[in-house]
């Protein structure tokens, strides 16, 4: 009979604990999984190549900063996939304000980020996961 | 022959596509496949997604080429489509029933109708907005030879379908893989989709029915998926079934969609249980 009661206190004691590490928040893969800052950089550089060369949106890139930019967008992705960075810059409303980006130049740009992860051999998963995390920025990028 | 021509040029198309401009800025997959009635869509079931490639400053056109073959009957369609920056997409097409089984006792070959469609977007967008993307659209459909649909009881050799449909990408939703919903509420008199005529003995009103998909994008080059399409049962001489499908669509690049399903039919005209393979070739331009 107590060697029942042990097995129902174990159960309920692993229950709880089974439980407890559900609810515990993971800790962000995607950060790891998009290579750290180092890669992220690694990406954000790739893509920028594919944006000069892409006549769609190049020109929305005329006299800006690159190095500017690679910096702020490599720390806005790096914060958003959970690393330890910090976004500093302007947020994305004010940034794209004046430049009537169109579903065309969104989708574009969207296109040379895919492509330049998939350079960068980003699995499917964490593509998709910053993707989503992404996603909800293109009304402010839009100014919609 | 026809058929095996616009087979040539579609695959012609694919093979020199480098050498044709981009078919549009949208993402990949992003405007589905050509359906069975022609509009974008899945095999059976129209989505919201308009046709090809198209963004909201290009446009954009599609040839395709399907055929399903079940047991007693082989449907096949021929079609073409254009959209004007992604906000109304037109379609027409050819569809064909071929009476495989009952062609000798019937003394005929097989059922044709041609299809026509709109399809405008309403509002949003399947990848970036909150609540989707939403399109609403037309198909008028018109019977090429009425003599077998008006022996069983349709009313009418033509019939528009209007329809509303929403699709949503939801990114990362199952495995991390990006998840495509779409549901479509239709307004049809169509007996068997149109190629048994419109209306019929037991009713000749506008049936609601509802029709859905769900895909999941194993990567950014293959979908799979189901999908189900709620029909009417206009006419008494035999019982008329929902249709479904699971597919499987390859998209390797902007310029080919390759889709292969099974699809079921159910019963039609009196022969049961109609399932085979579905194979459709769509080229973007």
């Amino acid at each position: 009979m107590t060697s029942f009661k042990h097995l129902m206190v174990m159960a309920v004691l692993l229950f709880a604990v089974g439980c407890q590490s559900l609810n515990q928040p993971e800790p962000d893969s995607l950060y790891e999984d998009l290579g750290q800052r180092a890669g992220i950089a690694q990406i954000i550089e790739d893509m920028l190549y594919g944006v000069v060369d892409d006549t769609r949106i190049a020109f929305q890139f005329k006299g800006v900063d690159i190095v500017e930019l690679h910096q702020g967008l490599t720390d806005h992705i790096c914060q958003l996939s959970g690393g330890p960075c910090t976004y500093s810059g302007r947020d994305m409303r004010e940034a794209h304000k004046d430049m009537n980006i169109t579903a065309t130049q969104f989708n574009a740009l969207t296109e040379n980020l895919i492509l330049a992860m998939e350079k960068n051999r980003i699995s499917t998963s964490a593509q998709n996961r910053l993707l989503a995390r992404l996603a909800p920025l293109h009304s402010e990028v839009r100014n919609l | 022959m026809k058929r095996l021509l616009l087979a040539w040029i579609t695959l012609a198309l694919l093979t020199t596509g480098h050498a044709l401009a981009a078919p549009g800025s949208r993402l990949w997959a992003t405007g589905g496949v050509t359906s069975i009635e022609g509009s974008a869509g899945g095999g059976l079931v129209p989505w919201a997604l308009l046709s090809g490639y198209a963004s909201d400053q290009e446009w954009s056109g599609t040839l395709a080429l399907s055929q399903a073959s079940v047991d007693d009957y082989t449907v096949s369609f021929t079609g073409a489509s254009i959209n004007w920056h992604n906000r109304v997409e037109l379609s027409v097409g050819r569809q064909t029933l071929d009476l495989d089984t009952l062609g000798a006792a019937l003394n005929e070959d097989e059922l044709t109708q041609d299809i026509f469609g709109v399809k405008v977007r309403l509002w949003g967008d399947v990848l970036y907005s909150p609540y989707g993307q939403w399109a609403v659209g037309i198909q008028h459909k018109r019977n090429r030879e009425f003599t077998i649909p008006s022996a069983v009881g349709a009313r009418d050799e033509t019939g528009t379908d209007l329809y509303l449909a929403g699709s949503k990408l939801f990114f990362a939703a199952a495995f991390d893989r990006n998840v495509l919903v779409n549901a479509t509420l239709r307004g049809t008199k169509a007996n068997q989709g149109g190629l048994l005529g419109f209306g019929g003995d037991q009713g000749d009103r506008y049936d609601m029915q509802l029709e859905s998909s769900v895909g999941v994008f194993l990567d950014r080059r293959w979908l799979t998926g189901v999908e189900y399409r709620q029909k009417p049962d206009n006419l008494s001489f035999a019982r008329e079934s929902d249709w479904w499908d699971v597919f499987v669509a390859w998209v390797p690049n902007r310029h080919l969609a390759i889709t292969a399903a099974w699809v079921n039919l159910g019963d039609i005209a009196g022969l049961k249980d109609q399932q085979g393979a579905y194979l459709s070739l769509q080229g973007s331009f």
